[in-house]
């Protein structure tokens, strides 16, 4: 019985003719999941999430809200006023992915994209050396602290942060179709960070309709990217206020089209004087908060007293 | 990067003709427009747009760095490491260094608190030779609010740095370095910066001072205009910071402070207690300073520096005795003291 004579909608037809069936026989004994290529069952996502790789943010209390840090194969949105330390977070992940596996970590390399020039070297420097002392703080209860030495170094991590500065959101675009192709020659990327996407999407756009486009189509890539070469995506996202109910509220920048293409969502706010993380939106866990601090070492647990005036 | 033109990438002439024809001339014109778009428009198949794209993007994506040749670079490349120090310690050590170069540096507080005498303070040191720690150059100071004083500055390097300033006619020759523009509105203060662009290798400046940025905008427009005041300054923003990072250069901007008033959004809508509890409280403390300009501009600075009358920040008399509390309102002769425990 040829394919015509079935009742198929004319796009359904179109497509099993592209395929190449057309005849019944030919499709008939196939399964579902065989038809429509590259479809997976619930149960083999699932299997595969067990085994899902997490990078520590170096805060206990905000692993914990995490599910044990920033997931790969996701995009993680981070947003929030300035000088409450997205950027620090970003570096603080750039360090952490590469802690080596043995030590819990990953073991690979990262990609650091800056839009704003907010990304200080020396920082990146002081975050490298205080991750490495934390290990070797772990690694002198157990032994192997001579293999331990020989192989962390700050150079060689700072070696694996491969940076580029975005000057216009053509840069942007254009470094985000080009990250496959680097990615693939480079293997063991398992981090981007963009910091933040959010910059030149906001002087330089007139056409907000545009703009909506370009950022989904952006989205879109970079689910790509996580989803092929199973590593993470993590945002920086700017705040900016809107009027609700006669009051004005804060809320991250672009616009709600652009609040649906991340996975997760942290916002990170002021509470008083004390720095916390809220997970706004994720798949599978649950809204919480969690206290954090930005110290000379980067990204840790809150302490004791860590007072701090802050102007906006 | 982003005005490149197509014609020159090294694309196939098939699909290049086709940019052409259809007015796709530079890297931003087609890269603006997503996949689906160009297909539409060029009316070939989704793999020659995809290769053409890629192609376009790789041509156009700045070079890739590590950050381990980035502090190379740094270290090889800028005067004392790319820092400018500020010859407080407790402030250095925490700007690993000073105040960086290529990064816009904000200094925000409330009147009187020092802001000026600080960018006094600086554009003595970018001034100064390599030799007592100054980056020996020129700065450009562009004072808005007319708060430039010579001879205050002249006092300040007097007390600071007796021995340079005994030589005669270095006052002048350092004095002579510092460039003073007062633009009185913000016309002429965007051209005042592009002719300082054309200007900056020929003169060999070392430091860009604006003090303040909120002083052109207040005298501008309105207040409840202020989603346009804010676009305003966009173009300012990508200049100064593509400015200082082109030329390696630090860029200080002061900011003035307002108090927060009742509409200012300070939560997000999962914080519904904080909102309550501002409504009720009515008293405000000096914590509720926020700076002016919004926010657009505060997520465009890199570094902000917040200069507060109480909380570790100490000023002494000329009799060395430490003045605290709020009541600070004056800095005495012997230029800056400031302790930072």
């Amino acid at each position: 019985m040829e394919i015509w004579s079935l009742p198929f909608s004319p796009s359904q037809r179109a497509k099993l003719l592209s395929a190449g069936y057309t005849y019944l026989h030919s499709f008939s004994h196939l399964s579902p999941s065989a038809l429509a290529a590259g479809a997976q069952t619930a149960w083999d996502i699932l299997c595969e999430d067990r085994t899902m790789n997490h990078i520590t943010t170096s805060c206990e209390d905000l692993d914990g809200i995490l599910g044990g840090g920033i997931s790969c194969k996701e995009i993680t949105e981070v947003g929030g006023v300035p000088g409450i330390g997205k950027t620090q977070l970003g570096i603080q992940l750039a360090v952490n992915v590469q802690i080596p596996v043995e030590y819990g970590g990953l073991g690979g390399k990262a990609i650091y994209v800056d839009t704003e020039g907010s990304f200080m070297v020396e920082r990146a420097f002081q975050i490298a050396e205080s991750c490495i002392q934390d290990i070797m703080d772990k690694v002198l209860q157990t032994d192997d602290v001579g293999v331990c030495q020989e192989n962390l170094h700050v150079n060689a991590i700072l070696a694996n942060i491969f940076y580029f500065r975005i000057c216009s959101y053509t840069e942007q675009i254009a470094v985000v179709n080009y990250l496959e192709k680097f990615i693939s020659a480079q293997k063991d990327v398992k981090i981007i960070i963009i910091d933040s996407v959010t910059f030149h999407f906001r002087q330089d756009f007139d056409d907000l309709a545009l703009r909506t486009r370009v950022l989904s189509a952006l989205a879109q890539k970079m689910m790509k990217l996580a989803k092929k070469f199973n590593l993470a995506v993590v945002l920086l996202n700017q705040v900016t206020t809107k009027c609700t109910d006669g009051s004005f509220q804060l809320t991250l920048a672009l616009g709600e089209s652009w609040s649906h293409a991340c996975t997760n969502r942290i916002i990170l706010y002021w509470k008083g004087n004390e720095r916390c993380a809220y997970l706004d939106k994720s798949p599978s866990l649950p809204l919480s908060a969690a206290p954090f601090s930005v110290t000379t070492k980067g990204i840790r647990s809150v302490a004791s007293s860590c007072k701090r005036m802050r102007t906006t | 990067m982003a005005g490149k033109p197509i014609s020159q990438m090294g694309l196939p002439n098939s699909i290049a003709n086709l940019f052409q024809a259809r007015n796709i001339l530079t890297a931003k014109d087609a890269l603006s427009l997503t996949e689906f778009e160009l297909m539409e428009l060029l009316d070939v198949a989704m793999d020659v747009v995809t290769s053409a794209i890629s192609h376009i993007s790789e041509i156009a994506c700045p070079p890739c760095q590590t950050a381990l040749s980035l502090m190379e670079n740094h270290v090889k490349n800028d005067y004392l490491g790319g820092h400018l120090p500020t010859r407080l310690k407790g402030l250095d050590d925490a700007l690993c260094g000073g105040i960086p170069f290529g990064a816009l540096t904000e200094l925000v507080g409330p009147a009187g608190i020092g802001k000026t005498q600080f960018c006094l303070k600086l554009s003595l040191l970018a001034a100064l030779p390599t030799s007592y720690g100054g980056l020996d150059g020129c700065a450009i100071y562009i004072d808005t609010e007319s708060k430039f004083n010579s001879r205050r500055l002249i006092e300040i390097a007097e007390n600071s740095f007796p021995e340079i300033f005994h030589l005669k006619g270095m006052a002048q020759k350092l004095a002579g370095r510092i460039v003073v523009l007062r633009p009185t509105s913000l016309t002429e203060f965007t051209e005042s910066l592009q002719q300082i662009k054309l200007s900056l290798l020929q003169h060999r400046v070392k430091l860009l001072l604006i003090d303040s940025m909120a002083a052109l905008l207040s005298n501008e427009c309105e207040w409840d205009q202020k989603a346009s005041r804010q676009d305003s300054l966009g173009w300012h923003m990508s200049f100064l910071k593509s400015l200082s990072e082109f030329s390696r250069i630090p860029v200080v901007v002061t900011n003035q402070v307002r108090a927060q008033s009742s509409d200012y959004a300070s939560s997000y809508p999962f914080q519904v207690h904080v909102r309550d509890q501002s409504i009720r409280n009515s008293e405000r403390s000096e914590s509720h300073l926020v700076g002016a300009l919004g926010f657009n501009w505060a997520h465009a600075v890199n570094i902000r520096l917040i200069l507060e009358a109480h909380s570790g920040i100490t000023l002494e008399t000329d009799n060395g005795i430490e003045v605290a509390g709020p009541d600070i309102n004056t800095i005495r002769c012997q230029g800056m003291v400031l302790r930072i425990p």
